[in-house]
């Protein structure tokens, strides 16, 4: 048996969603490391696995994938028996499953580019000696704001994103929302009661804890 | 029966996305027109059906959801035996499913934001009465190239985005791809034989010919 490999860089939080959901299901991998800063991701052989240049991709025995939220929801369905459930609980009911798909889009468009723009300002450039625009992460501030602001008010019906539990919609969040703690951006989320307990709970998972080793 | 209705703008992409999946499964459905101009996506009754304060929302009965790729996935599960099949033609098939997944994936990240601008720059400022600013048209249109030759070389393995049957992956792109089509940026597809046919296959479809304007 082939066996599930990772191709991917352990800090990158594409390739981390995936880590997660693997960690989450008790799945065995092997993580392949791919060289970001020698440009290896924009080279053969790893174009033939993802055309667009971008880490993760993924194997799964003779099944090939990339795009991270693409992988984490065949991995849900692909291994939905075993480890945690992130699907909706009664995952074969197309209404909650919808609702499980609004939260992933809202992650995707609403708040991962925000979010992912703060987290480049103000922890990756530094990595690359480079310094924080300050007017930037201002502005982004703002808009983090504005949708935080929309996750309390859901966060106040329901436990979770989709729900009463954990789901891939929170677990989206997770590997970008580690990165922002470390930052003064936290007060973001310590600022607004609901989040601030969702944030504790979705980093505080085992599986959240294994992927910052 | 309280139906199917599509709180939108019928020159919204988002919102063409949802009507188009409606058309190709020959659903009843009421349009109800939001005044962007005047601002009701940003007042508190559209609010409530999004809180992110952008078209479309719908509603089955009961069920309300948001953002454009959660309501057409849900719609063709949902009518999943009407109409066209807008899934892989064996759905159940987790692997399948999969690979439509990363196309979805792939036309919200990759294709989208940077077409998006395109159409922006080329269609919308203008009436508003903003010039275009060509700069921005020749760096967004470098970026479209790239990734148009991406799906000139899966085209030329397929017919369609995710294999030989037309699905949700293809249904996403023809918004904006039409918008496109009536700016200079149409070069770029018709540049490319694969693309070219692809565009033409999925734009002639008696659903968008009913949307499209």
């Amino acid at each position: 048996m082939a066996g599930i490999k990772v191709f991917g860089h352990a800090a990158s939080t594409a390739t981390r969603r995936v880590l997660l959901t693997l960690h989450e299901k008790n799945l065995d991998f092997e993580l392949v490391h791919v060289e970001l800063k020698d440009g290896e991701h924009k080279k053969e052989p790893f174009l033939s696995r993802n055309p667009f240049g971008k880490v993760p991709a993924f194997e799964d025995g003779d099944l090939k994938l990339f795009e991270s939220r693409a992988i984490t929801q065949y991995i849900a369905h692909r291994y939905e028996e075993q480890g945690t459930n992130l699907l909706p609980a009664d995952s074969k009911n197309i209404s909650h499953y919808a609702i499980m798909a609004i939260g992933m889009e809202v992650e995707a468009h609403h708040f991962d580019p925000v979010a992912s723009k703060l987290a480049w300002e103000q922890v990756f450039k530094l990595f690359y000696g480079m310094t924080t625009d300050q007017a930037v992460v201002e502005e982004e501030e703002a808009k983090l704001a504005a949708v935080l602001d929309v996750y309390e008010a859901r966060l106040k019906e329901f436990k979770y994103l989709a729900g009463e539990t954990f789901t891939l919609t929170d677990l989206h969040h997770i590997p970008v929302i580690q990165y922002l703690l470390g930052t003064p951006t936290k007060k973001l989320f310590d600022e607004r009661p609901r989040v601030s307990e969702w944030v504790e709970e979705i980093t505080n998972r085992p599986a959240s804890q294994k992927i910052l080793q | 029966m309280a139906g199917i209705k599509v709180f939108g703008h019928p020159a919204s992409a988002p919102t063409m996305r949802v009507l188009l999946t409606l058309h190709e499964k020959n659903l009843d459905f009421e349009f109800v027109h939001v005044d962007l101009m005047g601002g009701e996506h940003k007042k508190e009754a559209f609010l409530a059906r999004n809180p992110f304060g952008q078209v479309p929302a719908f509603e089955d009965g009961d069920l309300k959801l948001f953002e454009s790729r959660a309501i057409t996935q849900y719609i063709a599960h949902r009518y999943e035996g009407q109409g066209t099949n807008l899934l892989p033609a064996d759905s159940k098939n987790i692997a399948h499913y999969a690979i439509m997944a990363i196309g979805m994936q792939v036309e919200a990240h990759q294709f989208e934001p940077v077409a998006a601008k395109l159409v922006s720059e080329q269609v919308f400022k203008l009436k508003k009465g903003l010039t275009t600013d060509q700069a921005v048209v020749a760096e967004e249109e470098a970026k479209l190239a790239k990734v148009l030759d991406v799906y000139e070389a899966r085209l030329k393995e397929f017919k369609y985005l995710a294999g030989d049957t037309f699905t949700l992956t293809d249904l996403h792109h023809i918004p904006t791809v039409k918008y496109l089509l009536g700016t200079p940026t149409k070069k770029l597809f018709t540049e490319r034989p694969r693309v070219n046919e692809w565009v033409a296959e999925i734009t002639k479809r008696p659903a968008s010919q009913k949307i499209l304007q």
